[in-house]
């Protein structure tokens, strides 16, 4: 193959390798671009609602009414926090627990069956778990605390749909964990129990703890499963029955016939999620990269 | 005494741990079991070969989903002619070349984090203004697929890396010992050593992008007519879905039976992508 490439003067090793490391460096600022391109259009679509409206309006309306110039965004920012902590406190020890027994009580060959079975529902799509809850979890609550689409249902729907992901991550967190240790501990008769919570746990927790904002980043994300059960009154909820109104949810019930100062206040929607992701992305430090795949 | 009853304290606890992960596994299993159960036992009904080809008709409520699966490919399609290409170069830039632009990798790293986490939501938004408005394409089947690039990259680039970074320091020493140039060793040697975990990514990739709805309701559109070009607006099958959910009353049948079709496809997707990403870092990594 060499010789192909030594006999063809036109493209010489040295300048094929000259263009290729152009082309990937392109592609490496096109990746930064890309980003830098959505800030600036989120930015800039948001212009108009945050000089027009203001910062401060967006807390202290009487409430979300654009078409009546209200602009309260606080009930939808409180929404998203609230099904985001619903979700990741119902996922976490399910996931973490599941995890647990695969690691200890599992064989091998199981454990890989069931990660990769993880690994498959991990990819359902979100729309699915939101029909799922629409028509079977909703109905379910309602019949004990009406209406039925609510803060909980909410919760509920997107625990469960982002458990494999969890589960997967904070797996992902314990992998490479050094045998020697756990067999050490082992030997020196401890129990599952004690090298769980203070072998493993101890010498994984910032690992596991990436892994927890990542499933935070995913619920904080989540659209359509969230839309589809949480009721959607843009409104402070008062208890675990009250439907709520996340931002995501926000945006995509209105952008189809918001025009103006609506439709940029929906863009504000967009541009608080993004400093909501990039924040609690910076608190990683870049460590996401350990739980690459999933 | 003592002894007895540390063991009983330990065997205790062992139990606790035991139980409380048994039922978390459970748990998990049998509720994915009744939701894939219940798409199965509702839209089993209405799934038939005409249904797969026929175009839908009083807004879904009758017809079938043809002209849906023709958009949904062809969006999903779009998106990975954009992002194979731009994200293989990124994960080549990112596995490769992180020593002579140690900054450049960095910034891009964080970049890529934070595209990863990006509500997908947000990524509409900014298809809606940027591919929709600013480039022109209008609510199209282009806009909608350009706009799952954007969303699918992040996803791909990891994956990709990841496989480029596994192969063997060694097969490029053969190859540098072989007077290889860099591009022939990364061509013949490199990118098909890391070819399994490059599809798997493919597939990855692609389930994310058939899975997403949020992002395409005002970037490739509602319609769902037989889409005639790229510049026409395309109705995705998860929009679909979300539409006779939604906002079409007694459509959950279809949505069901939508749904089924839709999940079929993504878990053909994943099991591909699960069953080669198991074998190549599952066992072998431990």
């Amino acid at each position: 193959m060499s010789t192909i490439s030594l006999s063809n003067k036109a493209s010489s090793p040295s300048r094929r390798d000259g263009v290729l490391r152009g082309a990937v460096t392109t592609a490496a600022v096109a990746g930064i671009a890309l980003l830098a391109g959505i800030i600036f259009f989120v930015v800039q679509e948001s212009l108009p609602a945050l000089t027009e409206i203001g910062v401060f309006r967006f807390a202290s309306d009487a409430s979300w009414h654009p078409l009546e110039g209200a602009f309260n965004m606080a009930p939808m920012l409180v929404g998203t926090c609230l099904v985001t902590v619903g979700a990741v406190a119902l996922a976490l020890p399910l996931a973490l627990g599941a995890v647990v027994f695969g690691r200890f009580y599992l064989p091998p060959r199981a454990r890989a069956w069931v990660r990769g079975a993880i690994i498959v529902l991990a990819g359902i799509p979100s729309v699915v778990f939101g029909l799922w809850g629409l028509v079977t979890l909703v109905p379910l609550i309602a019949a004990w605390q009406p209406p039925g689409a609510s803060l909980l249902s909410a919760s509920i729907v997107l625990a469960i749909m982002i458990t494999p992901t969890v589960a997967l991550l904070s797996d992902s967190a314990l992998e490479h964990f050094p045998r020697e240790q756990v067999m050490a501990a082992r030997a020196l008769g401890l129990s599952n129990w004690a090298i769980w919570f203070h072998v493993m746990l101890p010498a994984r927790k910032h690992a596991l703890a990436t892994a927890a904002v990542l499933a935070t980043l995913r619920a904080l994300g989540e659209t359509m499963a969230v839309l589809m059960v949480a009721g959607n009154v843009p409104a402070l909820p008062t208890s675990l029955s009250d439907p709520v109104r996340t931002l995501t949810a926000n945006i995509a019930l209105e952008m189809a016939y918001a025009v103006d100062t609506h439709r940029a206040a929906l863009f504000v929607s967009g541009l608080v999620l993004l400093v909501l992701v990039m924040a609690l992305v910076l608190t990683l430090g870049g460590k996401s990269k350990t739980v690459a795949a999933a | 005494m003592r002894a007895t009853a540390l063991t009983s304290r330990r065997f205790k606890k062992d139990a606790v741990l035991a139980v409380f992960g048994g039922s978390a596994l459970v748990c998990i299993g049998v509720v994915f079991v009744a939701i894939v159960g219940e798409m199965l036992w509702q839209g089993l009904t209405s799934l038939s070969w005409t249904y797969l080809v026929s175009a839908p008709s009083e807004s879904g409520r009758g017809g079938g989903i043809g002209p849906i699966i023709v958009s949904t490919a062809a969006i999903v399609g779009i998106s990975m002619a954009v992002t194979v290409p731009l994200g293989l170069a990124t994960a080549i830039f990112l596995s490769e070349l992180p020593r002579q632009h140690p900054r450049l990798a960095r910034v891009l790293r964080q970049c890529i984090d934070v595209l990863a986490a990006t509500p997908s939501i947000v990524i509409g938004l900014f298809g809606s203004v940027f591919f929709a408005v600013t480039l022109g394409f209008g609510l199209s089947i282009l806009s909608g697929g350009l706009t799952l690039a954007c969303m699918a990259l992040p996803l791909f680039v990891r994956v990709a890396e990841a496989g480029l970074r596994t192969v063997p320091g060694n097969y490029r020493q053969a190859a540098r010992a072989l007077n290889l140039s860099w591009t022939g060793t990364l061509v013949h040697i490199v990118i098909p050593a890391a070819l399994p975990t490059i599809g798997a990514g493919l597939a990855l990739a692609i389930g994310r992008a058939a899975a997403e709805t949020a992002a395409l309701i005002f970037t490739s559109g509602y319609v769902d007519r037989m889409p005639s070009s790229w510049f026409d607006s395309g109705r995705a099958l998860s929009v679909h879905i979300y539409d006779l959910a939604m906002n079409v009353p007694g459509g959950d049948q279809r949505a069901f039976a939508a749904a089924l079709v839709l999940l079929l496809l993504v878990f053909i997707i994943n099991l591909v992508a699960a069953a080669t990403l198991t074998r190549l870092f599952g066992q072998a990594g431990k």
